[in-house]
């Protein structure tokens, strides 16, 4: 069902600082507090490229603006899809959005999954709770040119079955020959019949060759540190291991200070980062 | 024809012709002036409103004005404000949004930049200015709002004849005398009979105010006197920090245990973050009318001493006071070497007199320093 | 089955490759193979912990039945997993229910005998106290993990 655009309105397409209105065309709730949001550019303006890992900061008029991982494929961005989790008052607004309201998009923003670096590398996406969505991209492209690359595991932890995301989609990805994909929750509920345990045990026993491999790895912080070990317990490097970090953020661009992690502002020195360069201060109390 | 590069004399006298060339250039006159106890900088009209025979005394916690025996226009080390008030202002409207039936769309803020002229900008204040310039210029995003209002601004710097008890801008590298990035630096002479200005010209812009003020070339004598006087300043000065591997002794020492001594002392007011000239932390704030059609998105002045600073969903990264203050200082004197390519720290010595409880970032880098060397364990 | 297969099984076993031939001989003594249906019990609550097992193939829910609730999985073992230690430790009765979600096949050690074994050969008994002390951890680790709720809503 189509819509007709009104004539659009001239929008200045170069400042990163001014959010650009986007519709939503559709709002689908995946679990108790988590949604997906997928827009599109309206009243001239422009969809924009993004790489796997990148953010957008969304505005909800009135409300306020937050940081949130693209969750779509790089390949379609003008589809450009956003798994939120309601945790505050901006994104407890945007749950209630529904199709034909305008969001403000401004972005695409951070380093991304280094997906061509991992070309000719086995490749294992490791994800905790809503980590699952800035973690699709990458696997969407890893997919796209499937023969790049060596084994692709795909090892997700979830807090009990009715929190994971994207089921259908797992399933998909489960039942094809060239992708080994594990699941497991804290907390089992009846009707559960798959692994009960935590992310950390089944990188041990996940099959992936760990001289070669690249991992990518988004969730709690205390999940990334605890499979980081696991990682180098096969033999991992950790060199060979990038990790999503969250911090505060306003501006995104590097000049508000708030999204400080040591040396690093995570919205352009991250959110994506080898994690041998940050181990230092990953361990370390309120840094 | 004067020329960048070029030092000449101008009478003490003839400020208000300096001031007066300047204005008739379309600069509005910002600089120092007494008000409410202290030397602030605001609006002037011209030499008048200086603080002429006024000096500072301060110290940890401490600021007093006190007359001087001379009639000294700049005869003072730093107030309060730093020039970040101009060109990286509290408040600023980023943009503006209305609703409608669609939707909405943000236009920006197309407010022309203010033309300034800064009037007795300090050594330490210059390089702030530079330092600044790195952060709002120097990376990928450059911030049209700073870029304009720094291009129009007029920078009259004075080097410092009467540093402070807080001051170090040697140890720092920024001070007493200007370094390059100014229009016109002044040194005032007050020796015997005459009460003189040598005035530094550096750039084409402070050449053609320089040309249409009574000057004359400077000679070796008036240089002496500058140097004299910066010479004397250098000496004088009440505090000092050791900046010999600075940077890597505090990474070694995130987890020393001077970090929570200090909290219990710091009240977490951020006026150090206030005062400080190179602070440049904001936040973005969005205020809609009472009937939420329209909408201002704005950015503020903001510290990393509150509580919600590093908030993250569920909770902050950041909540004892020593994590905080532990933020601050290895930010200013360790990884803003690994941002910006330069420290973070001037000299000022502002964050030290406006602290209400005098905390000093020089002792404290001072006590890490002597913790790790008596092997106190982090 | 004969006995130098099962030498061979539990010597290329990660949890029991490590062992010194004379040692991993006195375990084999204690080992046969066993194989459990889907939904079938391995061990029930409360049952004396006569042995463990060593999982080759298959899953294995550890659960607890919670009355008005059902039986709640609080962790599953798989191959290449050790389940039980309950034989080891006074009271030496299993602590948990555990069954089959699909076919397992499992190497099947008797506790008791082995039990017998250590008391009289306290070095293989140190070697395997060891071990399974290990075990616990590891699941005791894991478990924190899980308690922690880190994908929960603060």
């Amino acid at each position: 069902m189509a819509t007709t655009e009104p004539a659009p309105a001239t929008v200045s397409a170069s400042d990163p600082m001014r959010p650009e209105p986007f519709v939503v065309r559709q709002a689908i709730k995946e679990t108790g507090d988590t949604f997906t949001l997928t827009l599109a550019p309206v009243a001239g303006a422009k969809f924009r490229p993004f790489a796997p890992g990148q953010f957008n900061m969304l505005y909800v008029f009135g409300v306020g603006e937050v940081p949130i991982s693209i969750s779509g494929d790089p390949a379609r961005p003008e589809i450009l899809v956003h798994t939120i989790r309601a945790v505050g008052a901006t994104t407890r607004a945007m749950q209630k959005l529904q199709k034909g309201d305008w969001v403000g998009v401004r972005g695409p923003f951070g380093t991304a999954w280094p997906v061509d670096q991992a070309h000719g590398h086995d490749v294992i996406l490791i994800a905790g709770g809503i980590g699952l969505a800035p973690i699709r991209p990458a696997l969407y492209h890893v997919l796209l040119h499937r023969g790049l690359y060596g084994r692709v595991v795909v090892l997700y932890g979830a807090r009990t079955p009715r929190d994971m995301l994207y089921p259908k989609e797992l399933r998909e990805w489960r039942s094809r020959f060239d992708v080994v994909v594990d699941v497991t929750v804290d907390r089992a509920t009846m009707e559960w019949q798959g692994s009960v345990g935590v992310v950390t045990k089944m990188v041990q026993r996940s099959p992936f060759d760990p001289g070669s491999a690249m991992a990518f790895i988004c969730g709690p912080e205390v999940m990334i540190r605890y499979a980081a070990q696991a990682l180098q317990q096969r033999g991992t490097a950790e060199s060979s291991v990038f990790v999503s970090m969250e911090r505060n953020m306003k501006c995104a661009v590097g000049v508000c200070g708030h999204c400080q992690f040591g040396p690093w502002f995570v919205c352009k020195d991250g959110p994506v980062f080898r994690y041998d360069r940050i181990q230092r201060f990953f361990g370390m109390r309120e840094v | 024809m004067t020329q960048p590069g070029d030092t000449l004399v101008v009478e003490a006298r003839a400020l208000d012709a300096v001031f007066g060339a300047l204005r008739e250039r379309g600069h509005t006159l910002l600089g120092p002036t007494v008000r409410d106890g202290a030397i602030v900088l605001a609006e002037i009209g011209g030499a008048s409103d200086l603080p002429a025979g006024w000096t500072d005394e301060q110290d940890g916690g401490r600021y007093r004005l006190r007359r001087r025996d001379d009639g000294a226009l700049f005869g003072y080390a730093v107030g309060p404000h730093a020039w970040k008030r101009w060109l990286h202002p509290p408040a600023v409207v980023r943009w503006r949004a209305r609703r409608d039936a669609r939707g909405f769309v943000a236009e920006p803020d197309t407010a022309p930049p203010p033309r300034h002229a800064f009037v007795g900008v300090r050594p330490c204040e210059l390089a702030a200015i530079l330092v600044q310039d790195r952060v709002f210029l120097g990376g990928p995003f450059v911030d049209p709002a700073y870029r304009s209002r720094r291009e129009s601004a007029f920078l009259l710097a004075v080097s410092c004849g009467s540093p402070a008890g807080t001051c170090f801008c040697p140890s720092m590298g920024t001070g007493p005398k200007a370094g390059p990035g100014f229009d016109l630096a002044l040194t005032e002479v007050i020796d015997g009979g005459r009460h003189d200005l040598v005035v530094e010209v550096g750039t084409e812009r402070g050449a053609e105010v320089a040309e249409a003020v009574p000057h004359r070339p400077a000679e070796s004598a008036d240089l002496y006197a500058a140097r004299a006087v910066l010479a004397a300043a250098e000496g004088n000065m009440g505090r000092s920090l050791d900046t010999e591997g600075l940077k890597d002794l505090l990474y070694r020492r995130y987890e020393d245990p001077r970090w929570d001594e200090v909290a219990k002392r710091c009240l977490a007011c951020a006026n150090c973050t206030m005062v400080c000239p190179t602070c440049f932390c904001a936040t973005v704030e969005d205020e809609t009318d009472l009937q939420g059609t329209a909408t201002e998105r704005r950015r503020i002045w903001d510290s990393c001493f509150s509580q919600e600073f590093s908030y993250v969903h569920g909770g902050s990264v950041r909540t004892s006071g020593g994590a905080r203050y532990r933020q601050w200082i290895t930010h200013k004197l360790a990884t803003w070497h690994e941002q910006f390519g330069v420290s973070g720290c001037v000299g000022c010595g502002r964050c030290i007199t406006w602290c209400p409880v005098g905390i000093d970032i020089t002792a404290e880098a001072r006590a890490v320093r002597q913790g790790e060397a008596q092997g106190s364990r982090p | 089955m004969t006995i130098h297969t099962f030498e061979k099984i539990l010597g290329e076993h990660p949890f029991f490759k490590d062992l010194s031939e004379p040692h991993l001989d006195t375990v084999v003594g204690c080992v046969t193979n066993v194989v459990f249906q889907p939904g079938e019990f391995i061990f029930r609550e409360g049952e004396a912990a006569d042995r463990f097992f060593v999982v080759r193939e298959g899953k294995v829910a550890v659960e607890v039945f919670v009355p008005n609730k059902g039986p709640v999985t609080i962790e599953t073992i798989e191959g290449g997993e050790v389940l039980g230690w309950s034989w080891l430790f006074p009271p030496y009765k299993a602590r948990f229910d555990a069954r089959a979600l699909n076919a397992v096949r499992a190497l099947s050690l008797d506790g008791a005998c082995l039990r017998t074994k250590c008391e009289n050969d306290p070095a293989i008994g140190y070697l395997l106290l060891k071990k399974f002390t290990e075990l616990v951890v590891s699941r005791l680790e894991a478990t924190r993990m899980q308690l922690l709720d880190l994908y929960g809503n603060d």
